[in-house]
């Protein structure tokens, strides 16, 4: 069996506290992973500086072009991790395997990374605004109109508590490498897989290992690291990102609540969008902060939900390594049956309805683990419950409101699809400031332009524009 | 878990002989606990409720097995005094307490035990890393406690002084109850920047107690003003705490101490124990034994089994993981037998200690969601 040790500054730590990753179906042991303490983390960050200087070594151009080189590799190759050699297909089995996605997502997860690593050039490019690199690198520079400009480090590392079960964030803090700016990561328990084999594809690809940290552990290694790191980004419960609300030091993630918004215009026409709600719905298993969990509409929206429920209700719970496989299983069968209980409340509201509800049982629990089959929620009112819910499955409430007054009714929106080509409403939309990342027309939310900064932007994060005079 | 024979096996003889030693301890024991002239009023009430008399059944440690399971509940509330052995009326009495965050803590009281008990760890402790006459700091729970007095009692015994922080751990842990994260930190910086403060007051302190925890801070915070432990000139820490595992330990002496006595020059040793048993010490840690962390109680005044889960009068084979139970048989205070709230793996007698250990503790498996461990 595999086993996989902490890797401190490039370093792997034996460590003899060893966490056992688990099939999620069989129960067979797939790796044992060493654990670290806070208090090695919080030893360790005092040479947090170390990994700038090694990464300042090289130009951001040549991190950029090691970045294509790992992308590859990642993809393609064989790669040391741990005690031994992965193979593209050993990652694919360990990823599914402990996550309970289907496989075939997986490999859709990897090449999503791949590709952000491949077009790190253009995506720095978005990222700066077209600012040359070396600002970045010296903390000052030419901004092309004979104005100097500085963007000052804030810090030497960026660190981050990944999650357990979504292989596809890690395009998040992939940027930080060519920036110059080293890793420290708290891998999820049951997802150490990506966070190992891309920093061991850095690495092959000539990246200093001394720039790592890989920090598998409990919640004190999570909260040293939050504690220590001057930048951090953390993925958790809509609790999480309250928590730390306001605080500059740390980007927390959590859920997108992302919607489609249908205008009063094109409603009329809206089997004409039907198959891009479906994949913004369904793609992924529905477990992403870019899933769509809520389609909005002044009229129309119990056949909308009718004709999205025919074509996800049916969807069966398939093992992993079925290509038709659509739904991923929840690993931690309470955490399956504690959401079953929640939506049980939710539809009990008058004016809700479950429009999934002829098409089988929804809750499929197995020995070790559970899966939730779609679910598609007519709701009367943005007032009902369930208009501002998100579950970790294919799951929507489809709602019925005046677009006049949709805006102020939605919430929190990652990532907002507008179908309409109401110009006023246009204009209304992109001044909305609880629409993160807006679409409009028909674009699946989660279709994402990794050419445009998303969810915070990381180059604003890490660096301070300041202002930089000097003597002539 | 050691399995196999190590080199530090203990002989079959000295075996043997420490379990005659034990048999003589336990019917002594029980001769005064339950003799009208000599025993307390609690136990002389309970050999009432007994179905065998203890004053000619008991003979032996295996006896022992006739009394029920001693009830750590009985300790709550007053009078302390029915307590205390007629044999030993008159003498001064402290009284300890255990838990109490909420509600009435556990009262022991004591008398000489608590000095008896650190006079004999004493004896187990190196002089070259905790030399006669040096002054210890003790960086531990303060107020109503046993440690802190023993501690204190230890540091004087081998001629030194004691410096003591305030340190309120039922304070510590309503912070951990309501959440109040950064309350606990800052208090944990307080008790911290005492002991900074302590340690660089050119009070020549060489030895010291720190939980684990604390241990851990001082070298953080000590880190942070650019200096280590071993420089602030200790070379004896003597901890406890069950957060104690081979990981940690070897984090602590590789890392926060610099490296394993012979090369840092100082030698940290753990121990186990609690108010109602006294102190077990642990073999000595070494890289080649993995860190391995094995403990050995006091016999015979104190003893350690481990036994099944399910059956508490058995016990499970050499370096098979059951519950710990605990014996404790002094002058002042009986226990024939109690079931700790922690587990661990029954290890092969030492030769230092020629009777069963324990490794691996941890909070016991059946409570470890609902027990708030090491918060100090």
């Amino acid at each position: 069996m595999l086993t996989i040790q902490p890797l401190r500054w490039g370093k792997p730590y034996n460590s003899l506290d060893t966490f056992d990753v688990i099939h999620f179906d069989t129960g067979e042991a797939i790796a044992k992973i060493g654990q670290v303490t806070g208090g090695m983390v919080q030893l360790d960050m005092r040479k947090a500086e170390q990994a700038r200087k090694a990464l300042r070594k090289f130009s951001c151009e040549d991190l950029i072009e090691k970045c294509q080189k790992a992308a590859q590799l990642f993809e393609h190759e064989p790669l040391p991790v741990g005690d031994g050699i992965q193979s593209v297909s050993d990652f694919i089995y360990q990823q599914s395997a402990s996550t309970g996605l289907p496989e075939h997502m997986c490999q859709s997860n990897m090449k999503k990374n791949c590709f952000v690593l491949s077009n790190m050039g253009k995506i720095l490019d978005c990222l700066t605004r077209g600012l040359p690199l070396s600002v970045y690198t010296q903390g000052y520079g030419e901004e092309g109109r004979g104005v100097t400009v500085s963007y000052q480090c804030q810090s030497p590392v960026l660190g981050a508590v990944l999650p357990n079960n979504s292989p596809g964030v890690h395009t998040l803090w992939l940027p930080a490498v060519p920036l110059q700016v080293g890793l420290v990561l708290k891998p999820g328990s049951q997802e150490p897989w990506t966070p190992y084999r891309m920093i061991s594809a850095f690495i092959q690809a000539g990246i200093p290992a001394e720039a790592f940290c890989l920090y598998p552990g409990g919640h004190d290694v999570g909260s040293t690291i939050m504690s220590k790191c001057e930048r951090s980004m953390i993925f958790g419960s809509a609790q999480t990102v309250q928590q730390y609300s306001g605080n500059p030091r740390v980007q927390a993630h959590g859920p997108g609540f992302s919607k489609i918004l249908l205008g009063d215009d094109i409603v009329d026409r809206w089997e004409d969008y039907l198959d891009m709600m479906v994949e913004s719905v369904a793609s992924n298993s529905g477990r992403g902060c870019i899933n769509c969990s809520g389609i909005w509409a002044s009229r129309h929206t119990k056949k909308i939900a009718e004709a999205i429920a025919a074509k996800i209700g049916p969807m069966e719970a398939l093992p992993p390594t079925d290509p038709k496989a659509e739904l991923a299983a929840f690993t931690n069968k309470q955490m399956a049956t504690g959401t079953w209980a929640m939506i049980q409340q939710d539809i009990a509201e008058s004016g809700v309805t479950d429009m999934t509800a002829s098409y089988g049982p929804r809750l499929i629990e197995k020995e070790r683990c559970a899966y939730l089959r779609p679910m598609v929620i007519h709701a009367d009112s943005p007032s009902r419950g369930v208009a501002a819910k998100e579950y970790m499955f294919p799951f929507v409430s489809v709602v019925e409101c005046p677009q006049k007054d949709m805006i102020k009714s939605i919430g929190q929106t990652l990532i907002g699809t507008a179908l309409t080509h109401d110009a006023l409403w246009i204009d209304e939309l992109t001044n909305a400031v609880n629409i993160d990342r807006l679409n409009i027309g028909s674009i699946a939310t989660n279709r994402l332009n990794w050419l445009q900064p998303h969810e915070g932007n990381l180059t604003e994060f890490l660096f301070r524009n300041r202002a930089y005079q000097i003597a002539k | 878990m050691t399995s196999a024979s190590p080199a530090w096996l203990a002989s079959p003889n000295d075996i043997s002989e420490a379990k005659k030693r034990l048999d003589q301890h336990t019917y002594e024991t029980v001769q005064w606990h339950f003799h009208e002239s000599t025993g307390s009023p609690f136990w002389l009430g309970k050999k009432a409720e007994l179905k065998f008399d203890p004053l000619k059944e008991v003979k032996g440690f295996d006896d022992l097995k006739k009394f029920p399971m001693f009830e750590d509940e009985w300790l709550r509330g007053g009078p302390v005094e029915r307590w205390i052995p007629k044999g030993l009326a008159g003498k001064p009495t402290y009284v300890f307490e255990t838990g109490g965050t909420t509600g009435i803590p556990k009262s022991r009281v004591v008398i000489d035990d608590f000095r008896i008990d650190y006079e004999l760890f004493s004896h187990t402790l190196p002089d070259d890393y905790f030399p006669k006459g040096a002054n210890w700091l003790m960086l531990g729970p303060s107020g109503p406690r046993r440690l802190r007095l023993a501690v204190e009692h230890l540091c004087q015994y081998r001629g030194g002084i004691c410096f003591c922080i305030d340190l309120d751990p039922r304070w510590v842990i309503k912070l951990i109850k309501k959440g109040w994260m950064e309350h606990l930190e800052e208090y944990k910086k307080h008790c911290i920047d005492q002991a900074i403060t302590v340690l660089t007051a050119n009070h020549n302190i060489k030895c010291m107690f720190a939980t684990p925890k604390l241990l851990e801070a001082l070298a953080m915070g000590l880190a942070e003003k650019g200096t280590t432990i071993r420089e602030c000139g200790i070379t004896g820490i003597f901890s406890g705490g069950t957060e104690f595992t081979p990981q940690w330990t070897r984090f602590c002496v590789e890392e926060l101490l610099e490296g394993l006595p012979e090369q840092s020059g100082v030698y940290m040793t753990p121990t186990y124990g609690n108010t109602l048993m006294g102190l077990a010490c642990s073999r000595p840690i070494t890289d080649q034994d993995n860190y391995t962390i094995a403990y050995y109680a006091p016999e015979p005044r104190a003893v350690v089994e481990i036994v099944e889960f399910d059956d508490s009068n058995k016990i499970v084979e050499y370096g098979k993981t059951g519950r710990v139970k605990l014996y404790t048989m002094t002058k002042e205070f009986f226990v024939p037998g109690f079931l700790e709230r922690d587990e661990g793996e029954r290890e092969l007698p030492f030769a230092k200690y020629p009777w069963d250990g324990v490794s691996g503790v941890r909070p016991y498996h059946g409570f470890a969601s609902s027990t708030t461990v090491g918060v100090y």
